[in-house]
């Protein structure tokens, strides 16, 4: 059984905060749920199904389903990291094709910036990988430095090529005036910034926000009742990448597995996409994932984000038209949910008028939770026109 | 710098207890699968490759190379004092791609390929970490 065209996407919401230092986490789960209800026509009472990740306080699901009133034959907490909600969108669509849900809604709140997580989050302490990983002072930044200096070894990538990505980012940022990061910086600048863990400069890194983001998916039946423009979900793939006892190969992501099945399950190919949603917790989580989805070859990411190659106008391949996670937003340390939530606004042509893709039919969405040098989540959700 | 590198005493469990009781008297040990003779890492009593339990140690070479590494500039918490610290991914003689740290040596003179030995390295918390240095 496939889901291809089962199901819908017709709420999507972001929340319009970055410094919430008012709020808890459940209010901001719950403005966000009423967000995007509000943007599909529906209400609480209409939900039947409930998604959420490790953002999600107590208990999760359970918690947040009681704090919320809401009443669900169906619930998941899958925990990929910031990938999670894209892999709640393939699960929310079995559900529904299976007739166990109508309405699913999926939501992401967090205050990194204000309520002292720690960037990235943290492990459980009985992760059995512990004492052999942070012990040795891997962190975040780290974890992706390590894939970016093999990446650079085995195929010439360069730290110009990966400060083109922000550039780009930071270009779209401009237009949007939620974005945490709004200048538009160069190539010399982000070479310029502060070295975290070589070679990744501050500049190469997301912002920390707090926010969050929620999406319902409807059955076919629910959304022919709807006014709002819906967006069919018409492929997805999950991957989870780990170190494969002790052979880790740092030079692809989960993209590689994830990228295909969803392609498949969609009957298109990346040459077919008009626009992307790329997760970039860092400037090299986006090259890497490029090649991987199979928008370039192996190896050659650095020369397809160059000169311009991901800008909204006059790029190859126009990605994270909001600003993404690099200059918008990274809400609870987790990019996934904005990246599905600009690919609906590109679908129904209400992205910022400055980077809307004309006549944009068909977009893609990745996630990649975790981290590229050790155990990662990877998630690819393929979206189109309803006459797709 | 990267001789004073935090070592905090390793939380072990029943499963990696061997892995540090050694390394406490200067031996590296890994484990190995009595099935399919597959190195794993990080230490487990389980075979991520076969599925097999059966798992037995034994004292490894010491000897690597260099996979992939970074030099972090800016550490977080205990880690910030010692920056810039040389973090690494070392492809051992045995196999498996280990994380650890380089130490004895300077951070700009570290590659990818680079030959490295095992150091147990009892940094500045009186712990006995493995880390590895530069080949002699």
């Amino acid at each position: 059984m496939s889901i291809r065209g089962a199901v819908h996407i017709a709420g999507a919401y972001e929340h319009p905060g970055r410094h919430l230092p008012d709020l808890t986490v459940p209010q901001i789960h719950a403005d966000v749920a009423r967000g995007a209800l509000a943007d599909a026509g529906l209400s609480f009472s209409d939900v039947d199904a409930y998604y959420c990740a490790g953002d999600a306080p107590g208990f999760g699901g359970m918690s947040m389903a009681d704090y919320l009133g809401l009443r669900c034959n169906e619930i998941d907490s899958t925990e990929t990291g910031g990938s999670s909600y894209l892999v709640h969108i393939q699960h929310a669509a079995a559900a529904i094709a299976a007739g166990h849900a109508n309405v699913a809604l999926i939501t992401l709140a967090g205050k990194p910036r204000t309520g002292g997580a720690a960037p990235g989050g943290s492990m459980r302490s009985s992760a059995p990988e512990g004492s052999f990983e942070n012990l040795f002072g891997l962190n975040v930044v780290a974890g992706y430095a390590l894939a970016a200096k093999r990446h650079m070894h085995e195929f010439g990538t360069t730290s110009e090529q990966l400060a083109e990505i922000k550039v780009a980012a930071s270009t779209h940022a401009q237009h949007n005036p939620n974005a945490f990061l709004r200048d538009v910086v160069t190539v010399d600048e982000v070479l310029e910034s502060p070295m975290i863990a070589r070679p990744l400069h501050r500049l190469d890194s997301c912002v920390i926000t707090d926010g969050g983001g929620a999406v319902v998916v409807v059955s076919d039946a629910v959304a022919a009742t709807l006014e709002r423009q819906t967006a069919k979900v018409l492929g997805t793939g999950v991957a989870i990448k780990h170190s494969t006892g002790g052979r880790p190969d740092l030079t692809f992501t989960g993209a590689a597995v994830s990228g295909p099945k969803a392609f498949a399950e969609a009957g298109v190919t990346p040459s077919d996409i008009d626009y992307a949603s790329i997760y970039d917790s860092f400037t090299i989580t986006v090259l890497i994932t490029l090649e991987d989805l199979g928008f370039c070859k192996k190896g050659e990411g650095g020369q397809f984000v160059s000169n311009g190659g991901l800008l909204a106008r006059g790029g190859k391949l126009p990605f994270n038209t909001d600003g993404g996670g690099l200059c918008n937003n990274h809400p609870a340390n987790r990019g996934g949910m904005t990246k599905v939530i600009e690919a609906v606004r590109q679908l129904r042509g209400e992205a910022h008028a400055e980077v809307q893709v004309p006549d944009c039919k068909l977009v893609l969405a990745h996630g990649t939770g975790g981290t590229l040098a050790t155990r990662m989540g990877s998630a690819t959700v393929i979206l189109g026109q309803e006459d797709a | 710098m990267t001789d004073q590198l935090p070592s905090p005493t390793p939380a072990t469990t029943l499963e990696t207890e061997p892995f540090w009781e050694a390394a406490a008297d200067g031996r590296f040990v890994l484990p190995r699968c009595n099935a399919c003779d597959e190195v794993i890492w990080y230490p487990r009593l389980f075979c991520p490759s076969c599925g097999s339990n059966d798992v037995s140690w034994f004292e490894a070479s010491g000897n690597g190379t260099v996979y992939s590494f970074t030099v972090v500039e800016r550490g977080q918490g205990g880690w910030r004092e010692h920056s810039p610290y040389v973090l690494a991914y070392i492809e051992l003689a045995e196999g498996p791609r280990m994380l650890t740290n380089v130490i004895d040596v300077d951070p700009d003179t570290v590659a990818i390929d680079m030959p490295v030995t095992v150091r147990f390295d009892a940094g500045k918390d009186g712990g006995n970490i493995v880390r590895f240095g530069p080949a002699s």
